[in-house]
């Protein structure tokens, strides 16, 4: 159950204007790791902005999530130097390590495995992000031991 | 210190700063951008605070100590700087930070290990500028980057930074923009739209509110200078805006950052705070009557919101789709009202032009691209990171000089440019002079400036199927062309890289991209043939190498290609095996080793691992 408290916290750090919507929504994301349903009906009401119109906006941008995602976010960067530098390689391991296809969530709700189209650290490609740590240069033989840190 | 009140009051304070500032304080700056902080640079950092305690050395008395932005030489982080030698060391380990202290700091002596050293000739280099990556650029737009540290406005304004704003509070708004439209600025995000033009255009509409917004959304795979630039030196974005927000009498300005640069939205709100606290941006800056304030928005993660109306619309918190532009959004923009959009590098140069003026930045670069132009030197080069050049610079020499030549000494077959609006420009080209025009006639585009070397062993098909791929994922439904031809192509194109290609194929990847290019709704869509265009454009081979043949010359596509292992190179050291996840691998220890090539799913894991070279592909 999602806290209605921690759900207004998060939205009193903001203007009541529309201008806000995508930066609570963010955080909304960050807390709980996914955007609730109560969430977005509680902005909703405080916005005066139609339930339908949050939802758009929670479908459309890549960052939000309407799914409970993993305590942990790997982020295969899948940018162009990365791509080139064999990014595949490195998540179709991920695929096969932790059995779950890219964009989804292991069962333990422990890792959500993600490509991203560029994470701008492209001199170190093929980059993999695991929530804030960045590992450059990974490699396909060696990057499900750098999982072992994050239980 | 509170607001200061007055233009003369800047040019006091710059003083103060300077006095308390010792030129020959020996100073190590620490590299703390994304890349060298992924290598550990906060631990040198700590390593160096350590030893600083330890020994009783007293800061800024002794030694001085600074983080910075983005040095651009990323692959070889953490970098440390010294000054004042102006050395230069790469890979630094916090076990090295002792040495560092004993010999260069205290002795003046330099640590030859830690220097840059020539790849082919061996040579080594300690001077920062004289190291071939850094010796031929020219530093505008990154400027202070690497030597300030971007949370203290007290170094960007040492450095002379806000006497561009200064200058222009004594000037007229015309003055301003004939003075940007004679330096020939044009937009570096990618259309490269004069920058001067825009402004004029915006101001001559008339209104009560206008918005200057910077565009932050960098999402060109291969392209990180607008980051590097956010991170390492937020206040010449910052004061840019200030100077267009003067120049076109705007109030209220946005900078729209992706939200995957969490440390760029610390640094700009921790910039835009004290600019506010300094009384360069809010109600009477430095004085005058003008008032001026910024807010960060950010990004979603959508490739699309880079495109001006599509950004427009999200920064307003909707969902960041584009409209057709027959109304400019200089006219009607943000909230409808008249808006100028500019790119993170764009508004970082205004301030140097104002300062240095018109005529020396028009000095710079070719007759339709003035000045410099970062650019993102990355994929198969040896030297790879940001480099600053006069535009105009060919692309031999950016990536043989500069980048220090492809990979493992295998062959360069090509640079892709432009991100996926762009194309890709063969070798037997790259004495083209990269700027705005030679580009497109080539078939590519400038866009951000991310340059991505290629190989031999880049297949030119797979490049075009990722593309698209990535434009498949990234169009935003809108419009027909885009949704569905973009999606049409894409499964051509995986047709051909799994060896279904049929002979037609080239032809119904033509059509409709003369389709996309002439029926989509923006910028995303009608540029979105020229990969496909370029590559069957330069290397038709490579395509119906594919379709006649099945075969993937440079090894790539899985489909066609086989793993096996070389029997005269392979040594029987059984690691392969070990990796194999099919265990598809048999050999006995010492025995050449054998791919079951039935049961391989083609990982690439045994080629990764192997020491000794011996897993072919073809």
């Amino acid at each position: 159950m999602i806290e209605v408290k921690k759900v207004d916290a998060i939205i009193n750090r903001y203007e009541k204007s529309e201008e806000s919507l995508l930066a609570i929504l963010q955080d909304f994301q960050r807390e709980f790791h996914y955007v609730p349903e109560e969430g977005m009906q509680r902005l909703s009401e405080v916005m005066n902005v139609s339930e339908s119109k949050i939802y758009a906006m929670g479908t459309f941008y890549k960052t939000l999530s309407l799914t409970p995602r993993g305590k942990h976010t790997i982020k295969v960067c899948t940018g162009t130097a990365c791509h080139l530098k064999g990014a595949n390689q490195i998540l179709e391991t991920l695929e096969r390590g932790l059995k779950i296809r890219r964009n989804s969530t292991t069962k333990d709700l422990n890792f959500t495995l993600e490509c991203v189209n560029c994470v701008g650290a492209c001199a170190m490609a093929p980059v993999t992000v695991v929530d804030e740590d960045y590992y450059g240069q990974t490699r396909a033989s060696k990057v499900m031991d750098v999982l072992k840190k994050y239980k | 210190m509170g607001a200061i009140a007055s233009i003369e009051q800047l040019g006091k304070y710059r003083e103060q700063i300077k006095a308390n500032v010792k030129e020959d304080l020996p100073t190590v700056l620490i590299c703390f951008g994304t890349g060298c902080q992924a290598n550990g640079a906060r631990n040198v950092a700590e390593a160096f605070t350590k030893i600083i305690k330890d020994q009783g050395l007293n800061l800024d008395v002794n030694i001085g100590l600074k983080t910075t932005g983005c040095h651009g030489y990323c692959e070889n982080g953490p970098l440390v700087a010294l000054r004042p030698q102006g050395i230069l060391y790469l890979k630094v380990k916090p076990d090295d930070v002792s040495e560092i202290v004993e010999k260069t700091i205290k002795a003046g002596e330099v640590v030859d290990r830690l220097i840059y050293k020539d790849k082919q000739t061996e040579k080594t280099i300690a001077k920062y500028r004289e190291i071939p990556f850094y010796k031929h650029q020219q530093r505008i737009a990154l400027r202070n980057i690497g030597n300030i540290d971007p949370t203290n406005i007290d170094d960007y304004i040492l450095q002379g930074g806000y006497a561009g704003l200064a200058k222009v509070l004594k000037m007229e708004p015309d003055a301003i923009i004939s003075e940007v439209e004679k330096s020939g600025l044009r937009g570096r995000g990618g259309g490269g739209f004069p920058t001067g033009v825009k402004w004029r255009s915006c101001k001559a509409v008339p209104s009560d509110t206008r918005y200057v917004i910077c565009n932050g959304d960098e999402g060109d795979p291969g392209a990180f200078m607008d980051r590097s630039i956010m991170e390492g030196d937020p206040h010449a974005v910052i004061e840019g805006m200030i100077i267009g927000a003067i120049a076109v009498g705007a109030h209220q300005g946005y900078i729209y950052v992706r939200d995957e640069y969490p440390l760029a939205v610390k640094n700009l709100a921790i910039a835009i705070k004290s600019a506010r606290e300094k009384g360069f941006l809010g109600k009477n800056i430095l004085g005058s009557s003008f008032a001026f304030d910024i807010k960060i928005s950010r990004g979603g993660g959508a490739f699309v919101c880079g495109e001006s109306s599509a950004l427009m619309r999200s920064v307003e918190g909707k969902v960041g789709e584009p409209r057709a532009k027959y109304i400019r959004s200089v006219e009607k923009g943000l909230y409808d009202e008249p808006t100028v959009l500019n790119n993170v590098e764009t508004w970082a140069n205004v301030p140097e032009i104002i300062v240095k003026g018109a005529d020396w930045y028009a000095s710079l670069g070719t007759k339709g691209s003035k000045g410099t132009k970062v650019f993102s030197l990355v994929g198969k080069v040896n030297n790879t990171g940001l480099v600053e050049v006069p535009m105009g610079i060919s692309i031999r020499k950016l990536v043989e000089e500069i980048g220090g030549g492809v990979l493992s000494g295998k062959r360069f077959k090509a640079v892709q440019t432009g991100g996926p609006s762009g194309g890709c420009i063969p070798e037997r080209l790259s004495d083209l002079p990269i700027d705005f025009d030679s580009l497109t006639d080539a078939g590519s585009m400038m866009g951000s400036g991310g340059i991505i070397v290629m190989d031999e062993e880049t297949c030119m098909v797979d490049v075009a199927k990722y593309f698209i791929g990535f434009l498949v994922g990234e169009s935003c439904g809108k419009c027909t062309p885009c949704r569905d031809g973009l999606r049409r192509m894409l499964d051509v194109l995986i047709e051909i890289t799994e060896g279904r290609g049929k002979e037609t194929d080239v032809a119904v990847l033509e059509e409709l991209c003369d389709v996309l290019t002439w029926g989509a709704l923006c910028g995303l869509g009608t540029s979105a043939a020229n990969p496909v265009l370029s590559t069957i454009k330069y290397f038709r081979e490579e395509y119906d190498a594919h379709i006649n043949d099945k075969q993937c010359p440079a090894g790539v596509c899985k489909a066609l290609i086989t793993y096996s292992i070389d029997a005269e190179a392979c040594t029987g050291c059984t690691l392969c095996a070990k990796k194999c996840p099919q265990k598809c691998i048999t050999g006995e220890r010492k025995k050449t080793h054998v791919i079951d090539t039935e049961q391989c799913i083609k990982c690439g894991v045994c080629k990764d691992v192997c020491n000794f070279n011996a897993v072919r592909v073809a």
